[in-house]
């Protein structure tokens, strides 16, 4: 699975709308369990926070965000819950931290994950987009940048390389 | 240069690179494991992968189990099932079917995980083989479908948090008890991207079941795995269970001076009953500051606690009674041979004749879409390992996690009971009676 799965690019410059949530989001509450039985992007899409928030999935927009709090992706280890949120046509998750699995589930599938300690100063509604080489988030509605964490040097060699997969079958001569 | 945890042995032996905390490295893979709801997405990046030769680089050590839809719930996960069953018979992979158990005990049965092993799972729970000496830790299915075609995969090292319990731990105060307790005392993300480390005299005293549930709730914290450092006593338990002694490599051992990022130090006998009130792992409380709360369910099972010698802890309980009036148990066994044992040692008789469900082995409702599902407002008390919101059925119902004594206790009066009230037993492994262990 890449970016191209969910059969569009993503352009984390481009301003979306913020969907905010609050801390210790677990994996069940972005996609519950019951939807698993699909490993299609855009049918996962179709019930992301199905039960949290069901006003999300038919209102969100390609190139929208996700910001998160505290712990965000806590839980199971589905990647269904990343893969439902490039289906739903999230281009970026910003968190004040992630849970492990969920983080490296978005690097390996090319949904840029970005730690920022300012996401709590992001209102829902707000139009924001990313800077991943820098480390930054642009708020263009309250007109603020935050910091954010530049990804590790290995991490930041899978992301340029369009995630494991493609890391993968380099590997292996299979591309 | 001070010395390293397990984590750092381990991962600098499988990369063959001497690494610290904070490195990443590729290292080698031991086992791989998938299961009903997270193979399909594996297999097909492993596909994508493998492009026109696919193979399987380590079919003996690559397990696919039917455990969370099973039997199947409906007829998409009926297809899933199928599609398990046809990867591993065209890749030759080691294949469990619906009925025998739950991935995580199954692998720990079948002797997959010797001490030393590195392990994913694409299952959160994959942790658990740190009670047998691995590092065990979960991945997604992008992950998981790379290694079966690579043998490695990439690990940032972690850092560790050490968790040691000294002295005897007291009546009604079992593995699941302390685990509750740091999860209470750290936090739901207080692990994240480490390793637990288990010792202390009270730890060395676990049975190898008792050990599994430490590590197994090491993701409730956050943890990346969560290891008890393997001894005599768990190759006397793995060579019970398969007929093979495994060897304790160095490197599972800490260096003397490890450097941890924090020590929390226990003493057993100060520890207490605990239970976790909804809606989070992390919101552990002694039991006495719950207890008269309400239960409309009783759930005993899972890859925390459904194993033969929890079970055996509630039936010892309930043993000549009935439910308490308008209650419901649901028991599912972690795996067949539990099942069996179950059967063997009258356990299972003493739950229908106290009004008890008992059902195949497998996740059970701890996965949220069958097997006794929760309904808005019902109050559920359980041995399983998350209560989050909705993670049993309706939003609106609430899951309470204790420990099988506790669950036990509290079927007898349909509210949360203190296990010291009742008679209460503490069972070593089972399957080392008579080995003289």
């Amino acid at each position: 699975m890449t970016d191209a799965d969910a059969g569009r690019d993503i352009d984390t410059t481009e301003p979306g709308r913020a969907w905010t949530f609050g801390d210790d989001i677990d994996t069940d509450q972005i996609i519950p369990s019951r939807f698993l039985v699909s490993s299609d992007p855009a049918e996962l899409g179709e019930h992301a926070f199905n039960d949290l928030r069901p006003e999300f999935a038919p209102n969100v927009s390609d190139g929208d965000f996700v910001v998160g709090g505290h712990n965000f992706g806590s839980g199971s280890s589905r990647e269904h819950a990343p893969l439902s949120l490039l289906g739903a046509g999230i281009d970026g998750v910003v968190a004040q931290s992630f849970a492990r699995i969920f983080f490296r589930n978005g690097i390996n599938l090319g949904l840029p994950v970005l730690i920022c300690p300012d996401a709590d100063r992001i209102e829902d509604g707000d139009a924001i987009s990313l800077r991943l080489a820098e480390g930054a988030v642009i708020n263009h509605t309250a007109d603020e940048r935050y910091d954010a964490d530049p990804l590790p040097e290995f991490l930041q060699t899978l992301v340029d390389r369009g995630g494991l997969e493609p890391y993968t079958r380099a590997k292996l001569g299979t591309e | 240069m001070t010395g390293k945890t397990i984590s750092e042995k381990l991962l600098s032996e499988k990369s063959g690179d001497d690494v610290r905390a904070g490195d990443y490295v590729e290292a080698e893979v031991d086992v791989m494991m998938t299961h009903d709801v997270t193979g399909p997405l594996t297999f097909e990046v492993f596909e994508d992968v493998t492009g026109d030769d696919p193979e399987l680089v380590d079919p003996d050590n690559t397990v696919i189990t039917i455990d969370h839809h099973a039997p199947a719930d409906g007829v998409e996960a009926a297809n899933n099932h199928n599609i398990v069953r046809e990867f591993a018979d065209e890749y030759g992979a080691q294949q469990y079917d619906v009925g025998d158990g739950i991935c995580h005990q199954l692998l720990v049965e079948e002797g997959f995980v010797s001490p030393g092993d590195l392990v994913i799972g694409a299952d959160s729970h994959s942790t658990t083989f740190g009670g047998v000496g691995g590092f065990g830790t979960g991945v997604g299915s992008t992950d998981l479908g790379t290694t079966l075609a690579t043998g490695e995969l990439w690990f940032r090292v972690p850092e560790t948090l050490r968790f040691e319990v000294e002295g005897d731990l007291p009546d009604g105060v079992y593995a699941k008890d302390l685990i509750l307790k740091f999860i209470g005392d750290v936090g739901f993300d207080g692990c994240t991207y480490k390793t637990a480390e288990y010792g202390g005299s009270a730890v060395e005293e676990l049975p190898i079941h008792e050990r599994l549930v430490l590590s197994n709730m090491a993701i409730e914290m956050g943890g990346k795995a969560g290891i008890v450092a393997p001894d005599e006593r768990t190759v006397d338990f793995l060579e019970a269970q398969t007929g093979e002694r495994p060897e304790i490599p160095a490197y599972t051992r800490p260096d003397d001076g490890a450097e941890y990022e924090a020590v929390h130090s226990y003493r057993a006998e100060s520890l207490s009953p605990q239970v976790s009130t909804p809606s989070n792992p992390e919101n552990a409380v002694p039991v006495d500051e719950v207890v008269g709360t309400e239960i409309d369910q009783l759930f005993v099972g899972t890859c925390t606690n459904g194993r033969y010698e929890d079970i055996r802890v509630v039936a010892d309980i309930i043993e000549g009674e009935r439910l308490a009036p308008d209650t419901r148990m649901v028991v599912v066994p972690a795996s067949r041979s539990v099942y069996k044992q179950m059967m063997d040692t009258g356990v299972m008789e003493t739950f229908v004749d106290a009004g008890a469900i008992v059902q195949s082995a497998g996740c059970g409702s701890c996965f949220g879409t069958h097997q006794g599902v929760l309904g808005d407002g019902d109050v559920c008390l359980a041995t399983a390992n998350r209560n989050f919101p909705g993670r049993e059925g309706s939003m609106t119902s609430e899951v309470y996690l204790a420990s099988p004594a506790t669950v036990g206790a509290s079927a007898l009066y349909g509210e949360i009971t203190d296990p010291r009230e009742v008679e209460l037993n503490r069972y070593d492994d089972y399957v080392l009676e008579g080995v003289g262990a």
